[in-house]
């Protein structure tokens, strides 16, 4: 059992992956759990696919992914409310508009590429166990920033997402806020690709507080919870592909909602049953 | 500017304002002054432009055409001296938040981003619950309260910000009388206090009985003055077209149904017309 746990120890690629996965556990969790609040997974979505043509295009020249992935991230995500404002369109339309075009764009540009392009696959599904040290680096520096950046702004954050209007009126700029927060969830996207992979980087952002939602109802304990749940799925989920030799990306992701559904169904008291009867049936108390 | 011995300022003033939603216009030629330390219904039926209003003063919306002043300034140059309270329809009440967090969110835009809440902030969140009776319910997560316990929660927010102009939105909508004499009397004491209230509501007898004063609108300003004044049948037959009943005297029923879309809405009656 010992053996089991502290045998892939012994190898540098897991220990450098394991560090990469609780980083991107972390700062997806903080970010996710606003995700979640203000309910932007399938912005999160979106972005991650936008990410792609910047991954193959960084491919194609040789470059650093994460800086490929970073621009084509962000000025997606800066682009889709911009577009939402100038177009008069719903956002979720907006979004389905560029996502589909940017993802296209990446296998348009990846169907071009002949021969070997067994890297570029990895980005799709995620394969953390090919990131170099370089690229831990770089990925601990990001996720290090974007946890400053919340720790800064965590209660401006707060205030404009549960109540936009009464925040903006007093003085908070919440339209900064939302084109900043915006950039965040496209870096922590980013990040996270190596680890996921671009199709399941969604779940590591909205499974642990949605799971984490179903046990409480603080924000302090929300996000607490979701890094616990978070960081605890990947940790178990990389030695489970370990151990049975299977993708790392998936095996993470199906842990996280192992512990969604676990959540769901054995945590009624402030789960799910619990918020519905909060939301829709007014207790009056004495 | 000065009447008397007291000074006259003015916390809001509009002049010949214009303003919209997209291609929309919604509010038409609107001016305004609103002394400091005034207690301000503004009334007008579904879609008449109230919010509007609000959201004008609040910063939330520029104006088309025409000049908006808040307390000297551009809306939004003295925003950390302004509490705005959105209707309750507009809240996420699952939210993960508790009461006092929620008060304590009027302090945050006076911290900053570096600084945390502080002793001083919890004294202000613990008083501004202390007043409007909530001390009890702090750590009740919101949605877990009556809709009038809410509005109180609210208020409470703009009470801990300390805020000199008080833009609420529906603040007495669907809520016990109790509940609604209570926030009243709170209103009442804020404006006595030299803070300037401003607040929307359906609610003509509450308008006619509680408020110094009433602006009535309907795509612009149809009246305003004293309660008395403006809650005049003739003048209420001028904001509220033909969805109005008269009875005898002065005494009307506004016919304001809150559900425009939707058939065999059930409609409201509000009794209004001089208060008693």
């Amino acid at each position: 059992m010992i053996d089991l746990i502290l045998g892939p120890l012994g190898y540098d690629i897991f220990v450098r992956s394991l560090l990469a996965v609780v980083m991107v556990g972390v700062a997806c969790a903080v970010i996710g759990t606003y995700v979640v609040l203000k309910g932007l997974a399938f912005i999160g979505d979106a972005i991650s696919h936008a990410a792609f043509p910047g991954v193959v295009i960084a491919y194609l020249l040789g470059g650093s992914y994460l800086i490929g992935a970073g621009i084509a991230a962000v000025s997606t995500a800066l682009a889709t409310r911009y577009i939402t404002r100038r177009g008069h369109l719903r956002s979720d339309t907006s979004i389905g508009v560029l996502f589909a075009g940017m993802f296209a764009l990446g296998i348009f540009l990846f169907s071009t590429i002949r021969g070997y392009v067994g890297d570029l696959f990895g980005f799709l599904v995620g394969n953390v166990l090919a990131i170099s040290p370089t690229d831990l680096v770089a990925l601990v520096i990001l996720a290090s920033g974007t946890l400053v950046v919340v720790a800064i702004l965590w209660k401006e954050l707060l205030y404009a997402t549960f109540d936009p209007l009464g925040a903006a009126a007093s003085g908070l700029k919440v339209e900064l806020l939302e084109y900043l927060f915006l950039g965040l969830v496209a870096l922590t996207i980013v990040i996270s690709l190596q680890a996921v992979g671009i199709i399941l980087v969604v779940a590591m952002l909205v499974t642990p507080p949605a799971a984490a939602q179903m046990l409480t109802v603080r924000f302090g304990r929300l996000i607490g919870l979701a890094v616990a749940i978070s960081v605890a799925s990947s940790v178990i989920g990389l030695y489970l592909s370990f151990w049975l030799d299977v993708a790392s990306g998936a095996t993470i992701v199906l842990t996280q909602t192992a512990a969604f559904l676990v959540a769901l169904f054995l945590g009624p008291r402030r789960g799910m049953l619990a918020r519905r009867a909060d939301t829709h049936h007014v207790q009056v108390p004495e | 500017m000065t009447d008397g011995d007291r000074p006259v300022v003015s916390d809001v003033v509009l002049r010949e304002v214009d303003a919209g939603y997209g291609e929309t216009l919604a509010l038409e030629n609107v001016t305004l002054d609103v002394p400091r330390g005034s207690l301000v219904a503004v009334v007008g039926p579904n879609g008449a432009g109230k919010s509007t209003l609000l959201k004008l003063i609040a910063g939330l919306l520029k104006p088309w055409r025409g000049e908006v002043l808040v307390m000297g300034g551009k809306p939004g140059e003295h925003a950390r001296r302004v509490a705005y309270v959105p209707q309750a329809e507009m809240v996420d009440w699952a939210f993960p938040v508790t009461v006092s967090q929620v008060v304590m969110m009027g302090r945050y835009p006076l911290l900053g981003p570096w600084r945390r809440p502080g002793s001083q902030d919890a004294a202000e969140t613990d008083q501004a619950l202390e007043r409007v009776g909530m001390q009890e319910l702090r750590n009740r997560q919101i949605g877990a309260l009556s809709g009038g316990q809410r509005r109180r929660v609210f208020l409470a927010r703009a009470m801990a910000s300390q805020a000199q102009l008080f833009l609420l939105d529906e603040p007495v909508t669907a809520i016990d009388p109790a509940t609604q004499d209570d926030i009243m009397d709170l209103l009442a004491d804020e404006a006595a206090a030299g803070r300037t209230v401003i607040a929307t509501t359906h609610d003509l007898a509450c308008a006619a009985e509680c408020f110094q004063r009433v602006v009535a609108v309907n795509r612009t300003i149809v009246a305003d003055g004293p309660s008395s004044i403006a809650l005049d049948a003739n003048v209420l037959a001028r904001a509220y077209g033909g969805h109005l009943l008269r009875l005898e005297g002065d005494r009307v029923l506004v016919d304001d149904a809150h559900h425009h879309d939707e058939r065999d809405a059930e409609r409201h009656f509000h009794e209004g017309g001089h208060g008693s």
